[in-house]
């Protein structure tokens, strides 16, 4: 038996009534000695902000999770850690995109600015240009991780297929 | 949420669109700046074993599910009970996972400050839910009808009735946020959110069905949804979940 998939909707520009009734934008508590803060803005195609959106970070083997939304000037603010790589691979974390105008969530992906070495023998970084490998590739803003988030445009965010 | 001020643009039903929704749907105009552009990358499969977050009973409130007994007083409008199962494509019962609706009041207006459209607010209401499936993978809320509402996405744009739904699968992939319509809706051929799904009969998994056996008598209407998320990685789901 195969069952059809339920198709996705936009999260449409309420969803703060259901989905933002609580702070969880912690990964990690706030004090614990790996934690991180990240911050970024998410920008549609003409650069202007996304006032409405919801961001989803997490970092699935470690079982952590963290959901916000982001503010008039398209703000998102978390408390990570940097996770454990995977063998091969460069420590990242996971990061949903939704909002109005977007039908589907987008997944893209976080990786960390004091991690050259790793970055470049990260398979899938290393499979992309310069430019695209930039786009996934934190900022290092004096001590807090910067990720802006474009979703469209010359520096338009790599998104993946899920 | 005016943005646009052409006319809509209806795409012709394609079977050759697939199941899967249109991102870059021109009918619905926030696409335009938001979606994205270019063809999407391909994760290694690995991605699809991910756990996705997993969610306690503990923090819920005894009537987290229940958007008529929020306040003091009951909700205007039309009680109903919206139930169903959280399945996966094998029709395995997902348990635990965490349901979260939220809706427009019976006259179409949500308590949010964005939401100007000049229809009362309803002080009993909040339109929020939020539930855990059972080990079948049911859900339940008790609710009332949600009003349509004008959207200004193009002249005379009114959205169906529909309840907002975001639910957190077993695994990463699994997450899905959409919503629910209810049956025969009029405005449907005119919504290019629904429209958005291309496929007719992927279109139809998005609307419940009234289900007089979930009616109670002098009480409220029945509806049921069955939520379907995609299978995640072969394998990787317990079969003890089996139905």
């Amino acid at each position: 038996m195969t069952l059809g998939r339920t198709p996705s909707q936009t999260v449409g520009p309420f969803f703060s009534i259901g989905l933002s009734r609580r702070p969880e934008n912690e990964l990690v508590p706030g004090p614990a000695p790996e934690a991180v803060r990240l911050t970024g803005r998410l920008l549609d195609g003409a650069g202007m902000p996304i006032g409405d959106g919801l961001v989803e970070v997490s970092d699935p083997p470690a079982r952590r999770w963290g959901r916000t939304g982001t503010d008039a000037e398209g703000r998102f603010s978390f408390v990570v850690a940097k996770p454990v790589a995977a063998a091969g691979q460069a420590p990242h974390l996971e990061l949903f995109v939704f909002a109005r105008g977007l039908l589907r969530h987008q997944l893209t992906r976080i990786y960390f600015p004091d991690e050259p070495e790793a970055n470049a023998g990260d398979p899938l970084l290393s499979s992309l240009g310069e430019v695209d490998r930039e786009t996934l590739v934190a900022v290092d803003d004096e001590g807090v991780l910067r990720f802006d988030i474009h979703m469209q445009g010359e520096r338009a965010t790599v998104f993946f297929a899920h | 949420m005016a943005d646009a001020d052409e006319s809509p643009i209806v795409l012709p039903d394609d079977p050759s669109f697939g199941p899967e929704v249109q991102v870059d749907y021109p009918g619905y105009r926030s696409t335009r700046w938001r979606a994205p552009k270019r063809p999407l990358v391909t994760l290694p499969e690995e991605l699809h074993a991910l756990d996705g977050p997993v969610f306690g009973a503990e923090s819920f409130g005894a009537l987290d599910h229940d958007l008529t007994r929020q306040h003091e007083g009951e909700p205007l409008g039309e009680r109903i009970i919206v139930h169903g199962r959280v399945l996966d494509e094998d029709g395995r019962a997902i348990r635990g996972a965490l349901v979260e609706v939220w809706q427009a009041n019976a006259g179409g207006r949500y308590k949010h400050v964005v939401d100007q459209h000049p229809a009362p607010l309803d002080p009993n209401f909040s339109g929020a839910g939020r539930c855990l499936t059972d080990d079948q993978g049911r859900y339940r809320f008790v609710t009332i009808m949600p009003g349509s509402y004008p959207w200004g996405n193009h002249e005379n744009a009114w959205r169906p009735a529909h309840i907002h739904f975001s639910v957190f699968g077993r695994q990463f992939t699994q997450r899905l946020v959409t919503q629910m319509y209810f049956p025969g809706d009029p405005l449907f051929a005119y919504d290019p959110i629904i429209n958005s799904v291309r496929d007719p009969q992927s279109r139809a998994l998005l609307i419940s069905r009234f289900d007089l056996d979930a009616t109670q008598p002098e009480w409220a209407l029945g509806y049921e949804w069955d939520v379907v998320l995609g299978r995640g990685a072969r394998g990787t789901t317990p079969l003890e979940d089996a139905p």
